[in-house]
């Protein structure tokens, strides 16, 4: 079971277009459209929540898809988002900065 | 006991481009004929600019333009270096200094980078796409090396008004986009007309075996229009400013992709 939390960075740019999530890494320009499975990861990222429970009570629920091959492959997009600065991971609760709505 | 010091008379031209003056100082005549030249149609003698540079001529020396552009914001002062120059900009006291060597390229680089810094911050941008005007309205032809941009340049007819073939500048006005002629070339090596008209579409280039325009999802042209733009600044706030306007852009401008076949009837679709 993953420990994991992610939030989203409100430092990167993120826009639903046309029903796709695009998001552009601020630190160095690159731009992510999401699928329809991780837009709910994306909005779903409050800091709070732990991932798995995302995928369980997001995802799972949703598609039929098992749980831990869906665990993985969200964590593997929480990681890569992370690389570009676009999410936050941590094993601990991830509090918003001062003055961003989470 | 005589005096040796000697006073370098500066020579100074203003090069306006998308409504946006350029001062620019040399103390070489050779140079500011050739800027002259190099911006004709550009060129005013109006002393009010948006911002000057100083321009210090180093001498000829190995200097590669291909290596990568660096441009960073440090307190308040922009820096731009490349290979084959070096500069500074301070957008507040809006001057700044160039360093390079008497060529007609790193000028060039320079202006493009400090123009697309100027128009972030107004939700403009710098587009890699040909542009003209047809009865009183700009058209966009956006497209990566070798997708046509040159080619329907060279193909416009006498009633259409190129703006560029290479380098798209595109400012946001209260009531909609506005493309300006610019001197930036490509391969036709012509300068744009220096006028400016609303922009009504902008077309992603498609060769193909048919001429047709097909709309595509705002995502799509979202997508297209990014990988399309000019920006070379490492800053967040830039990246975070361009994407809105870029997404901005699209929501308000109709965006289509053009399949041609390279021929002149390609123009029949358009205007």
């Amino acid at each position: 079971m993953s420990n994991l939390y992610i939030a989203r960075n409100p430092r990167a740019a993120a826009r639903n277009l046309g029903g796709e999530m695009m998001i552009m890494s601020a630190r160095d320009s690159t731009l992510f459209t999401l699928n329809k499975t991780a837009t709910i990861l994306w909005q779903a990222a409050d800091g709070a929540t732990l991932l798995s429970e995302i995928v369980a009570n997001r995802i799972c629920s949703e598609f039929n898809v098992k749980f831990a091959d869906a665990l993985q492959d969200a964590e593997t997009l929480a990681r890569e988002l992370a690389g570009h600065e676009i999410m936050q991971i941590s094993e601990q609760p991830i509090s918003a900065p001062a003055g961003v709505p989470q | 006991m005589p005096e040796f010091a000697a006073e370098v008379e500066r020579l100074s031209l203003t090069v306006e481009i998308g409504k946006m003056p350029v001062r620019m100082h040399t103390s070489d005549p050779m140079f500011l004929q050739m800027l002259q030249d190099r911006y004709a149609g550009f060129v005013n003698s109006s002393e009010c600019a948006e911002m000057e540079f100083d321009i210090e001529l180093s001498p000829p020396a190995f200097a590669d333009p291909n290596a990568p552009v660096r441009v960073r914001q440090k307190d308040g002062r922009w820096s731009l270096e490349r290979g084959d120059f070096l500069a500074e900009w301070e957008p507040v006291s809006q001057r700044g200094w160039i360093r390079q060597d008497a060529n007609p390229y790193s000028i060039d680089a320079v202006m493009r980078i400090v123009h697309t810094l100027m128009l972030a911050k107004e939700g403009g941008f710098l587009l890699h796409s040909a542009s003209a005007i047809r009865n009183g309205k700009a058209f966009l032809f956006a497209g990566v090396s070798e997708a046509g941009k040159t080619t329907i340049s060279r193909l416009a007819p006498p009633d259409v008004t190129l703006l560029t073939d290479e380098i798209s500048y595109v400012r946001r006005q209260p009531e909609g986009y506005v493309a300006y002629g610019t001197p930036f070339t490509g391969e036709l090596a012509k300068l744009g007309e220096n006028v400016s008209a609303p922009i009504s579409a902008l077309y992603l280039l498609a060769k193909g075996h048919a001429n047709r325009i097909d709309p595509i999802p705002e995502a799509e042209a979202a997508r297209s229009l990014l990988a399309n733009l000019l920006f070379f600044a490492e800053d967040e706030e830039l990246v975070r400013e361009i994407f809105e306007s870029a997404l901005e852009f699209v929501s308000r401008v109709p965006v289509s992709r053009l399949t041609f076949v390279p021929d002149a009837r390609v123009w029949e679709l358009i205007g």
